[in-house]
This record gives structure tokens, C-alpha cells and sequence, in this order.
């Protein structure tokens, strides 16, 4: 009967969020850091941070690497404190590293940019994602991204099947020796001009993963990165409003 | 010690408890061979993990069968001494389920297993003996025939998910065989379990075996390492690492359900299904600021207490959740149009799961009652008795479908339930240890088994005379389920390849380590 979809659609409501860069997320998300100028045993706290994201001399902490176990402010909560700031993506891999004092958001250099992006993508960008060893929660948050919440569809945001239909690559994972080759056949099939994004800490760094014999980053060392979404996983909103910033700028959103 | 290698076949642990390895009786390979064939026979007792380790000049092998009625685990074991060319007969010729383990030590170890019937690479692991076999070249079952043709999907597929291929022998739009190769996803995890030796690294690698199972590999890991370390944990916080499993299990099981509906182009299904997803992990981002639930489970304590407030938005998310969970579930499964794409499609039956080993929900759909929950149960689920789901058995698609569905429910009960043990509950929640805390005691073996959502967990470690992890195995439960979507792919459309693939979701990256 028709009554139980009518039912079911009153319980269901409107799920999508009117304005993604408005949100609020709960307490204890973990977004960008903020290091005050306490003094504390720096070696100390260096050290038990699980991926050597946190540096010294000024303290800081490296999004790129940090795999937001949050460890480093349970134990020195006066030093390190995390925001639940998600707007952390940026195209420059340095703006990745929160130093003690720094209290700015994390940005996008618009003039690093590539021009063709803006240009070519801002209304419609096209997407293959490779799972390069993900865990399948970068991948899961990535699906989300085009959910009834989220609905990155209608920024003409897209993930495709084909990579011939693409834009460029997104990818997941701290990319193992054995996905290596797929990954560099994938990226060729693009057509140009096409852009890379490194979606989770894995994939940015290596994360937890760095040291280990079975993988093999070489692929990265030979392009530019368009886009660094860090986070264990990224939340969805970090990845929408990282791409939204990248190919329509900020104000134009 | 000696008498008792003499006189006992195995030893009897129960599910996280450790043991002295001097206790672990060393059988001859012919004895060790016939006492699994005999064991094996039983239908309560299914294989948990048979692995190898160096040790010195020996390579030690290490079996452990679990009894689902004596709720205990055989331990026993057998040596060879490191050579060039090590030969052992197969098993697996009389126990199907012990391919897998078989492969695994031939990849890592170089040992032969002779008269196998499937010596094939597993994972291409990057410490394997031999180096000349790479992931590009797997050796695929083939057919000479001039009618039949192949398909080969992947190692990249069509959607935003993991990597694996698939490789269809077909006669027109019918597959005979699916031959899945895996191996994409090897990140090398067990050896970094060694490499990376702080406690808080193992934790976070735990949390990675596989994301999707973060809250179920993390809880392994931690009652591995608190009986490793004789650490007794805190009522509460045994409730509190159940009710997140069980939220794992619901996410999970929606977020199934969701994409299976997509998969039926049922979108209301789809739509809806997804939507309730999003509270079920928003939860877990309210209560430990992570959508997947890392950082919830430390050893032997927690940095997120579930408080008052924390309750209280639970039960308002569950009775939320079940009332719109329940009137879209009625609707699904009473649409004929749903329906016949569900049943009788993709259909296994109860001897082959229990042949290939299968174990969750892959062997619960086919009538198997095997739910380490019931079986071998630790923590909460001791003090708590959880009913599984055991009524479903016909082995298709809508089985897989219709035990989601009852899990749920019986998730939510469960939950509330807990809820009710939190609130009588007075004990102050205790901090997360450290180094500083802990000391693994030496030459232990200890095996944990959880049931996560796709089914058993098993982690097992071995300590050094130093109270070092000297080897460290991981077994996610897919690594037996993958055979089960290859059965269920026999003499069925090519084009029910999706829906099937939806209804098992298989983890990759947790085979493939
Ligand atoms: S939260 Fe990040 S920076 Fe802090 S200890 Fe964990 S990984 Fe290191």
C-alpha cells in the first residue's frame, strides 16, 4: 500500500545538509590542533606519538602524519588541544604542519592553484578513486560524500567508474608494492589535464604504516599533489569543502 | 613436561586465556595429521588458526580447534627442522578448510605441502619465500574450451571500494567458476606488530586491519594482550567495548542492507537504509569523536567513559533508529519485486560453509550455529548471555539479507539490555594503561576470539623468554567467507555477480593484512 512509503518518507525527513561548509561536529572530533605555549618535556611528548607526527622545538604537530588517536592531548591536555575544525584540507603539503601558537585555519593557496582547475572543473569534476591498501574506512567516508546527507552530486562533484570519463585520481591507502602498477596504469588512462588528491593520512604519509616492506610510494614522487585531505578517516565534510575550496575558490562557493 | 607430550594430543584454553608454551603438546606430523582429520570431524569443532613461526632452526606449527560445545580451544602443534626443501602431506585434501592455512605457511615459509589440491599464492605477502611469484601473475584455473569465455574483473572495480580481482570462467551468461584473487591490500601488518613495538602503535595498527571492523580487530587485540599481561578489566568497561561492537555491527549491517537495495535499484530501500547509517555512526562520533569507533577501545581502560548524557543520546538514537529501521525492513521484505531478486539467488548450503570453514554470518545464514558470542564467550557476553540469530537457513541472497535484518534487532535488544547492567554499575571508569603498566609474562601463547559483525575475529601472539611479542597472527574472518561468494557465483547469471558480492561484503584489506 501506498500509506507505508508515505510513512516512511515522513519518518525519513530531509536528510541533506542545507549548507556543507556550516556544520557543527561534537566535541570530541578531532579536527586541526592548537599547541599552546606551555611548557612541557618535548622529548617526552614526541615520543609517544604512535606515527612521529609531532615535532619539536617548536611543538607541532603534522596532519599529514597525526592519525588522530589523541593520545598527545589526553596526556598534556594544557599543550595540545584539538578543535573540531574539519576544514583541514589544503594543496600545500607544509600548511599540513600545526605549529605551537598557530591558532589560523588550515587554507588552500589559491595562487598555487593550477589554473586549468578552476577553469575546467569548477562546475562539474569527475573522479576515480583507487583504494591503494585502504582500510575501507577512507573508502566508506568517500561513498558518504554522495550520500542523501552530504550530496556532494550536486556541487557536480563525482566519483565515475571509468577512468577515461575522469578528471582525475583520489587516492586511499599508504599504496602497497602490490597495488603499485595499477595505480600508475589508472592515473595514465586520465586524460589531461588531470589532478591527484590524497585522501587519509595513509595515503598522505603512510601513517601507522610507514616502515613497512610492502609498500611502494614511488608513484607519488613524480606529480604534484592538487590536494592533501588529511584524517583517519577524513570526515566528509573535510573532503567536500577541500574540493569545493579547490576548484571554485573560497568566496564562490 | 615430557609426559605430557607423551600422553595428551592437545591441550584445552579457553577463549582468552594464555598459556605456557612448554604446556603445548608437540605431536609427530603423522599423529598431529590424523588427530585434526578425527577432531575435524565433529561438527562443533572448526578450525581458528593453524599457523607457522621461526623459532631458531625450527619452524613450530601451531593449531588451534575450537569446540563450540565445550566452549574451550584444542591447542597442539608440531615441528620441522629449517631446511632448503620442506615437504609436509596436505591436510586439506581430507579437511577442505585448511587450504587457506596451508597456502599461507607454503607463501611465507617455502614449505610444500604435497598432494594439496590448491597450492595457490594468498596474498603475495612481501617477506614470501619465494619472490619470483608476483601479484600480476596468478596462476588461474582454466577451462580448454572453444564455447566457454572468461571474465576478468579488477584489481580496480567499478565503485569506491577496495581492490581485489575477479576472474569468471563463463558459458554464455552463466559462470561455472569464480576464481577470487587476493593480495592488492597486503600492507604487511603482522610483521609491523613486531616492528613497531609501543603499545599505542599496535593499538592504532589494530584499529587498521581492517577500518570497517576497527572497534572488532581493536577489542581482539586488547583481550589478547590483557591476558598476555594477567590484567583482569572492569565490568563497565567490558559493557562499554560490547555495546560498541554491537553499534559496529548495526552500522554495518544497515549500510549492507543500504547497498543492497542499491544493488536491487530499490531506492526508497537504498535511500533510507543509508540515512539511518548516518546516526549509527554519528554516535560513535559523539562518544569518541570517530565515526568508525577508533580510539574507543584501549587496553585496559578508556579515554571515553559512557556518562550519563552519553547514555541517555544512545537510548534516544536506538529507539529513533529502531522505529524507522522497522517500517522501512517490513516494506523491503514484503515487495515481490524485491524479493525475487533475493531468493533462491546465489544459494550455498550448510555442508559446503562447514566444509570451507565459514564462519559469522556467512555460515549462520546456511543454518550453522556458530557465534563465538555464544560459543566462547568472554566479557560482557559471559555475564550477559546473547542469543544468536540461528533461525535462518536457506543459504541465498535473502538470507543474507533477512540476517542482517534480525541482528539488528537483536543488536538493539542486546544494547538495551546492557544499558540496564551500565546504569546499576557503580565502578569509577578506569584510565587506558601504558608501558609503564603492563608487562607481557614470557613464552606465552594466548588466542582471542571476538565475534565481529562479518563473524570471528581470531588474534593470536607468542612472547620470548623476554615477555617480547615474538609472532603475532591475525585472522579477519573473510579469509574463509571468500570462498563462500565463489560457491554461491556456481551455475548463476553473471549478472547476480553484484548483488552477491553485496550481500557477503568480504573485507579485503583484513585477508589481505
Ligand atoms: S593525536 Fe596525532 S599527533 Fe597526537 S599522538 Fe596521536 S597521532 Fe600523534
Amino acid at each position: 500500500m501506498i500509506f507505508d512509503e508515505i510513512k516512511i518518507l515522513k519518518q525519513h525527513g530531509n536528510q541533506f545538509i542545507p549548507d556543507v561548509t556550516k556544520p557543527q561536529l561534537p566535541g570530541p572530533f578531532k579536527g586541526r590542533p592548537e599547541i599552546s605555549a606551555e611548557e612541557v618535556n618535548e622529548m617526552a611528548l614526541a615520543s609517544l606519538c604512535p606515527t612521529g607526527a609531532i615535532g619539536t622545538s617548536p611543538v607541532s604537530i603534522d596532519m599529514g602524519k597525526c592519525v588522530m588517536c589523541g593520545e598527545c592531548s589526553f596526556a598534556y591536555p594544557n599543550k595540545i588541544k584539538f578543535t573540531t575544525d574539519y576544514k583541514i584540507a589544503t594543496n600545500i603539503r607544509e600548511r599540513l604542519i600545526v605549529k605551537e601558537g598557530d591558532i589560523n585555519p588550515i587554507s588552500i593557496d589559491e595562487n598555487k592553484i593550477r589554473a586549468e582547475i578552476q577553469s575546467l572543473f569548477g562546475r562539474s569534476l569527475k573522479l576515480r578513486e583507487i583504494s591503494a591498501a585502504g582500510s575501507n574506512a577512507d573508502e566508506q567516508e568517500l561513498n558518504a560524500c554522495g550520500n542523501v546527507n552530504f550530496d556532494m552530486g550536486r556541487f557536480g562533484i563525482e566519483f565515475l567508474a571509468s577512468p577515461r570519463h575522469c578528471d582525475g585520481i583520489v587516492i586511499t591507502g599508504p599504496i602497497s608494492e602490490n597495488m603499485a602498477e595499477a595505480v600508475q596504469v589508472c592515473y595514465d588512462a586520465v586524460p589531461d589535464p588531470k589532478i591527484i588528491m590524497l585522501v587519509g593520512t595513509d595515503a598522505i604519509s603512510g601513517g601507522i604504516f610507514v616502515g613497512s616492506g610492502a609498500l611502494n610510494r614511488s608513484f607519488l614522487e613524480k606529480y604534484i599533489i592538487d590536494l592533501y585531505v588529511p584524517g583517519n578517516p577524513p570526515h566528509p565534510l573535510t573532503f567536500v569543502n577541500g574540493v569545493l575550496e579547490m576548484i571554485r575558490g573560497k568566496k564562490k562557493n | 613436561m615430557e609426559t605430557i607430550t607423551n600422553t595428551l594430543s592437545y591441550i584445552s584454553i579457553r577463549n582468552q586465556e594464555s598459556i605456557s608454551l612448554s604446556k603445548i603438546p608437540i605431536l609427530t606430523y603423522g599423529k598431529f595429521s590424523t588427530e585434526v582429520i578425527q577432531l575435524m570431524k565433529e561438527p562443533q569443532v572448526h578450525c581458528v588458526n593453524y599457523f607457522a613461526y621461526p623459532d631458531g632452526e625450527i619452524l613450530k606449527f601451531i593449531c588451534c580447534l575450537a569446540d563450540d560445545k565445550a566452549s574451550d580451544i584444542k591447542v597442539f602443534s608440531h615441528e620441522l627442522p629449517k631446511r632448503e626443501k620442506m615437504q609436509l602431506t596436505s591436510i586439506t585434501r581430507e579437511v577442505y578448510a585448511f587450504h587457506i592455512y596451508e597456502r599461507e605457511i607454503t607463501e611465507n615459509f617455502g614449505v610444500e605441502f604435497i598432494y594439496s589440491p590448491w597450492p595457490k599464492p594468498v596474498r603475495y605477502a612481501f617477506n614470501r619465500a619465494d619472490r619470483s611469484k608476483v601479484v600480476n601473475d596468478y596462476p588461474f584455473y582454466k577451462i580448454q574450451s572453444e564455447e566457454l569465455h572468461e571474465v576478468g574483473v579488477g584489481p580496480i572495480h567499478a565503485g569506491v571500494i577496495e581492490p581485489g580481482h575477479f576472474r569468471f570462467l563463463c558459458n554464455g551468461e552463466t559462470v561455472l567458476h569464480l576464481e577470487i584473487q587476493l593480495g592488492w591490500q597486503h600492507r604487511g601488518i603482522e610483521d609491523l606488530f613486531l616492528k613497531k613495538s609501543a603499545l599505542i602503535q599496535r593499538t592504532v595498527l589494530s584499529e587498521s586491519i581492517a577500518g570497517d571492523t576497527a572497534v572488532g580487530h581493536a577489542a581482539t587485540f586488547a583481550g589478547l594482550i590483557e591476558s598476555l599481561a594477567g590484567i583482569s578489566i572492569q565490568d563497565r568497561l567490558n559493557i562499554e567495548r560490547t555495546i560498541g561492537l554491537e553499534l559496529e555491527r548495526i552500522a554495518m549491517h544497515i549500510g549492507d542492507l543500504s547497498n543492497m537495495c542499491i544493488g536491487l535499484a530499490y531506492q526508497l530501500g537504498a535511500s533510507v537504509f543509508g540515512a539511518l547509517r548516518t546516526p549509527t555512526i554519528n554516535y560513535s562520533q559523539l562518544w569518541c569523536g570517530n565515526r568508525f569507533g577508533k580510539g574507543l577501545i584501549r587496553i585496559g581502560g578508556t579515554h571515553y567513559p559512557l556518562n550519563v548524557s552519553l547514555v541517555e543520546a544512545l537510548e534516544k538514537y536506538l529507539n529513533n533508529f529502531e522505529r524507522r529501521f522497522i517500517t522501512m525492513a517490513e516494506k523491503m521484505f514484503s515487495l515481490s519485486s524485491v524479493l525475487m531478486r533475493l531468493e533462491n539467488i546465489g544459494t550455498v548450503t550448510k555442508t559446503q560453509m562447514s566444509l570451507i570453514g565459514a564462519v559469522g554470518m556467512s555460515a549462520r545464514m546456511t543454518g550453522i550455529e556458530r557465534d563465538v558470542r555464544k560459543s566462547h564467550p568472554t566479557g560482557a557476553y559471559q555475564k550477559l548471555p546473547y542469543a544468536p540469530v540461528f533461525d535462518i537457513s536457506t543459504g541465498d541472497v535473502w538470507a543474507r539479507a533477512a540476517l542482517r535484518r534480525k541482528e539488528i534487532v537483536a543488536s538493539i535488544d542486546y544494547i538495551r539490555e546492557l544499558i540496564s547492567m551500565l546504569k546499576t554499575n557503580n565502578e569509577t571508569p578506569a584510565k587506558p594503561l601504558f608501558e609503564d603498566n603492563i608487562k607481557l609474562s614470557s613464552n606465552l601463547l594466548s588466542v582471542s576470539l571476538i565475534e565481529g559483525w562479518r563473524g570471528e575475529i581470531c588474534h593470536c601472539a607468542i612472547t620470548n623468554d623476554q615477555g617480547k611479542i615474538q609472532h603475532y597472527k591475525i585472522k579477519d574472518p573473510s579469509v574463509h567467507n571468500w570462498m563462500a561468494l565463489a560457491l554461491s557465483l556456481r551455475d548463476l547469471e553473471i549478472s547476480d555477480f553484484p548483488i552477491n558480492n553485496k550481500s557477503y561484503n568480504l573485507s579485503y584489506c583484513g585477508h589481505d593484512l
